[in-house]
């Protein structure tokens, strides 16, 4: 069983994202620990990226203040080796096909490895590119996450088959960002992927409230968050490892209240 | 020369998000219909001819020629067509496409502001609603097109995220796409982004070497022994290349944009700086970091200031087809005004840096030689940059 499924075996997970190196590394570090201990049951760690094109503004202008910071690909390992001396919960990093092809594709995959992440998700390489990012993925432990979105209705069968770890529902069209309202029928979604696989799915983009949450998971098994917590990393900086903490508690309490 | 799934050689292909997957697949499939079609050729054909001014004319340049004292000099008249530049070759064929496809609304992304002047206006003939992103920065340099575009009934979104030029206007191009599919084409200006776009492009495009070498052939009797086109993405240096793929004795040279030089940060040359990777739908060159960041370039030109290029023409660099060379600041404003003395033309400052090379290459090749420059846009557009950049206190 993959290293994932543990993310799924305590209730409805909740998943948060956070751009690393924003505002700096130190606090990335400091989140990271304060959400798994606040009951995150996976934590996506996005490796800043020059031109996230999958992303709202929210978190593009976290990708330039985690580089302008001076994060890099290196510098965001060490904290992952760091932080598995004493944090257990999953992790997974996020970013973009160009991070981890100019690093050596291979070689990025051996570090995920032996630093201690579980898996990779590649918003920019869809189910027809995933043979050059995959062999290397599997090798080293890491599950290739797939995406399905609210477009992808004759892919469903062909991704959710192939997929590892946890299915990525992509809750909306468009980027990354907070959203008043989804009006996806994401329960139609999930039951379309639950014919051909029995691996989790969580869902993604939009979701801010505890509301949302809610309803998303009950549809689910789970929700992922992102935005709104790069909100609270951007208004607070280096004093926001408090206010995630109780942002993730709450988050977490939501999910698993239907 | 694309293969299965859009790769030429090791570059090309669909990186793009699960969300606009169905999209481009769409495309493609409606691409392969329509194209074969024998109708839509005959539409966008009359489209060309009677709309945009096609064939657009291959002038001997007499006084370069003597002037230059060596190989003869032919160019061709892309920037004589409706609108001013090369793009309308593509924006209407695929506006044809996307009308064909059902669609209401375009968007584009534009640098010099050529391309979003040029979708602007098919969307104008077409009755469709149109949107173009450009770099904050390019509507600064660019003023008189953001109007032309306002004019032709299209909105304008200046683009404030990351350097605000070509690459983040085509970044939100990308991003409104996934926000809004249904009803919304993305008309891609040049031979860049996941398939089928580079494909389709350079097929449009192809249109501008198809009649050079009826054109050549017609005056010379031979083929040219040189083809010249500026490259930013690249879509008028494949279109000029295209027909003339299978004869090795017509060198293909683009010019790429080297800024203030290939040796200093203040560069667009990607061929010369930049390495493989992974971005904006396609695997090719790009200019970036270490870390894979891509790099913030820079041009005198809007329209060549792209830190990649189009996936054709990495392969064409990989085999050694095509050669690309990297032309200044300095040298594109020498020949921009060069042109203007010599011959009475007022080339755009992309098509400049084909000029310059040309001025270079032309010396050096024998009197029976024939060397031809693709004039990809006409300079109406950035005479008041270059008077700026020359010191004259000149504006829009």
């Amino acid at each position: 069983m993959s290293n994932l499924a543990q993310a799924f075996a305590n209730g409805k997970a909740f998943i948060p994202f956070l751009t690393c190196g924003d505002p700096d590394l130190e606090t990335t570090e400091a989140a990271v620990r304060a959400m798994a201990r606040a009951g995150a049951d996976l934590i996506e760690l996005g490796i800043p990226f020059s031109d996230p094109t999958a992303e709202g503004p929210v978190i593009q202008a976290a990708n330039q203040r985690a580089l302008s910071a001076g994060a890099t690909t290196d510098k965001i390992f060490e904290m992952v080796r760091r932080l598995r001396r004493d944090v257990t919960v999953p992790l997974v990093f996020m970013t973009y096909a160009n991070v981890v092809f100019s690093y050596g594709t291979q070689r990025f995959c051996a570090a995920c490895g032996e630093i201690g992440a579980d898996g990779l998700i590649l918003p920019d390489v869809p189910y027809e590119e995933k043979g050059e990012f995959e062999p290397a993925c599997r090798r080293h432990g890491l599950d290739l996450i797939s995406m399905i979105a609210p477009t992808s209705e004759l892919r469903i069968a062909t991704i959710a088959k192939e997929a590892r770890g946890f299915l990525y529902v992509v809750s909306s069209l468009g980027v990354t960002g907070v959203r008043g309202t989804i009006t996806t029928d994401i329960g139609a979604m999930v039951g379309k992927i639950r014919k051909h696989t029995q691996i989790p799915c969580a869902v993604g983009f939009g979701i801010s409230s505890p509301e949302q949450a809610a309803r998303m998971a009950a549809l689910s098994d789970g929700a992922i968050v992102g935005s709104a917590i790069v909100k609270l990393m951007e208004q607070y900086a280096t004093q926001a490892v408090p206010h995630v903490a109780e942002y993730v508690r709450t988050m977490k309490q939501a999910v698993n209240s239907r | 020369m694309a293969g299965r799934a859009g790769r030429f050689g090791i570059h090309g292909g669909q990186y793009i998000p699960e969300t606009l997957m169905n999209a481009v697949i769409e495309l493609e499939q409606a691409y392969s219909r329509w194209r074969a079609a024998p109708g839509f050729q005959a539409e966008l054909t009359a489209l060309f001819n009677d709309y945009a001014g096609r064939p657009s004319r291959l002038y001997f340049a007499g006084k370069m020629t003597r002037d230059l004292g060596g190989a003869k000099i032919y160019l061709k008249r892309e920037d004589l067509n409706h609108t001013g530049a090369h793009k309308i070759n593509n924006v209407l064929g695929q506006a044809l496409l996307a009308r064909k496809m059902g669609k209401t609304r375009l968007i584009a992304e534009t640098g010099a502001g050529q391309h979003g002047v040029a979708t602007a206006t098919a969307a104008a003939l077409m009755d469709m609603e149109c949107v173009v992103f450009m770099g904050k920065e390019d509507t600064i340099r660019q003023a008189l097109n953001v109007y032309r575009m306002r004019l032709l009934g299209a909105e304008v979104v200046p683009v404030t995220e990351g350097t605000g030029t070509l690459k983040d206007a085509c970044s939100a191009a990308f991003r409104e796409w996934t926000r809004r599919i249904d009803d919304t084409h993305y008309c891609l200006g040049s031979v860049m982004g996941p398939h089928p776009f580079p494909t389709m492009v350079r097929d449009f495009q192809a249109v501008i070497s198809r009649e050079i070498r009826a054109q050549i052939l017609e005056k010379e009797g031979r083929l040219p022994d040189a083809a010249l086109a500026c490259v930013g993405g690249g879509s008028n240096a494949i279109g000029s290349f295209h027909h003339f793929l299978p004869d090795s004795s017509v060198r293909l040279i683009g010019c790429e944009a080297a800024g203030r030089g290939v040796d200093t940060p203040d560069t667009a040359a990607t061929i010369a700086t930049g390495k493989l990777g992974i971005f904006h739908g396609m695997k090719s060159y790009f200019c970036q970091d270490e870390y894979g960041q891509i790099a913030p370039v820079y041009s005198i030109s809007a329209g060549l200031d792209y830190p990649g290029i189009g996936p054709e023409h990495a392969i064409l660099h990989d085999t050694g087809r095509a050669e690309y060379v990297a032309v200044t600041d300095e040298e594109a404003v020498d020949a921009f005004e060069y042109l203007a003395r010599t011959e009475g033309i007022i080339p755009a400052i992309e098509s400049a840096h084909a000029v310059a090379c040309a001025k270079k290459l032309a010396p050096t090749m024998g009197k029976d030689q024939i060397l031809v420059v693709t004039l990809s846009g006409r300079g109406d557009k950035d005479c008041a940059a270059i008077a700026r950049y020359r010191g004259e206190d000149l504006h829009e």
